[in-house]
C-alpha cells in the first residue's frame, strides 16, 4: 500500500508520520507543499506541526498552497486522506471536512495522553476496530472544534463524528474534555466518510517503551483495511 | 488604492483571548467594560482605481482567505 505525507513550512510530525507509516508496511513518500502532482497513493497524510507559523488562522495558508489543489481533487474522487492535529486545520480551512478549530478554552498549549472513544466503525480509518476507547496523544493550542448548529446537526445526522474525547472506560463529559470542543469532538469525517481530520497523534503512540501502542492498533487496522 | 477590512468574530462564537484582556483591564481599574472583543485588521493596497472595484476585490479575498465565515464576519471599512 502506498501513502504519501505531505510536508509543509513549518510541519513537524511529517517525519513521525513516515516513520509510523513505514512500520506499519506501508510504502510511503514525502510530498513538498509546492509540488503539484501527488505521487500515486491509496492515503495521503497531512502532518502535524506548525505551517506557516499559524499565521492568519492555523492551516489556512498551508490549504491554499499548490499541492491541496490536488489533495482536494483526490479527496472528491474518494481517495483517502487523513489530517493530524495541524493537518486537521488545514482540512477545515480547506472545505475537505465541516467546522472550525479554536484557540482552546482556557488559552493553554496541551501536551498530554487523551482516551478517545471510536464512535463510527462504518468507515475504512475505524473499521474492524477490536477496541472501543483508544490512548493517544495531544499536543495543541488551537484543537477547540466548533460548527454551528446547522452543521452540527448535519454531522450528527450523517452519521460524521469520529472520536470524542473520553475517559479511559469510555464516558464523555465536561471534566474530561481537555479544549472545550463541541460535544468532546476529537475528530470528524466528511460526509462520504473517505476524509479524516483528527487533533490526537497516533503516530506518537507506536512504541510501547516510549508511550503507548494504540497507535499500532491504529495503524495495523488501518492497513489491513485498505488492502 | 488602500482599502481597509476588520474582520471579527461572529457574536455567538467564544472569544477567550477577548475574555482574559477583558479580566486584565477589570484588574486595572476599568470597570465600565461589559465585553471585549478581539478582531483583526488588514490594510491592503490594490493596484486599483476604481473604488468600487478596488472593495469588490478586496470584499473577494476576504470571502476567500482572510475571514472564515463559519466563525467571522468581515467588513470593508474604507478606501483611500
Amino acid at each position: 500500500m502506498k501513502s504519501s505525507v505531505i510536508t509543509f513550512p513549518g510541519s513537524n510530525c511529517d517525519r513521525d508520520m513516515d516513520v509510523a507509516l513505514t512500520k506499519f508496511g506501508f510504502k510511503n513518500k514525502m510530498v513538498w507543499h509546492n509540488d503539484q502532482e501527488l505521487p500515486k497513493s491509496d492515503l495521503i497524510v497531512l502532518p502535524g506541526g506548525f505551517s506557516y507559523g499559524d499565521y492568519l488562522r492555523c492551516g489556512s495558508m498551508a490549504s491554499k498552497s499548490k499541492i491541496m489543489n490536488s489533495v482536494i481533487n483526490f479527496a472528491k474522487s474518494g481517495g483517502l486522506v487523513m489530517g493530524i492535529c495541524n493537518g486537521f486545520q488545514i482540512l477545515v480551512e480547506a472545505g475537505l471536512v465541516p467546522g472550525v478549530l479554536l484557540r482552546n478554552k482556557y488559552l493553554q498549549f496541551i501536551c498530554k495522553n487523551v482516551h478517545v472513544k471510536i464512535d463510527n466503525k462504518e468507515n475504512t480509518f475505524f473499521k474492524n476496530l477490536d477496541k472501543k476507547v483508544l490512548e493517544f496523544h495531544i499536543a495543541h493550542n488551537e484543537g477547540n472544534y466548533f460548527c454551528t448548529n446547522d452543521q452540527l446537526k448535519e454531522i450528527e445526522d450523517n452519521n460524521q463524528i469520529a472520536i470524542y474525547y473520553c475517559d479511559q472506560n469510555g464516558n464523555t463529559n465536561d471534566q474530561i474534555n481537555p479544549n472545550g470542543s463541541i460535544k468532546n469532538i476529537a475528530g470528524i469525517l466528511n460526509k462520504e466518510k473517505n476524509v479524516l481530520g483528527m487533533m490526537p497523534h497516533p503516530e506518537r503512540m507506536i512504541d510501547e517503551s516510549l508511550s503507548g501502542e494504540d497507535g499500532s492498533i491504529f495503524f495495523k487496522n488501518l492497513l489491513n483495511n485498505i488492502k | 488604492m488602500k482599502v481597509s477590512a476588520i474582520i471579527t468574530l461572529k457574536k455567538d462564537v467564544l472569544d477567550p483571548q477577548g475574555k482574559v484582556i477583558h479580566q486584565a483591564l477589570d484588574g486595572m481599574g476599568f470597570n465600565s467594560v461589559n465585553e471585549v472583543r478581539q478582531g483583526k485588521y488588514f490594510e491592503i493596497d490594490v493596484k486599483e482605481n476604481d473604488p468600487k472595484k478596488a472593495k469588490d476585490l478586496v470584499e473577494d479575498m476576504c470571502k476567500k482567505l482572510l475571514a472564515n465565515l463559519v466563525i467571522e464576519n468581515y467588513k470593508i471599512i474604507e478606501t483611500q
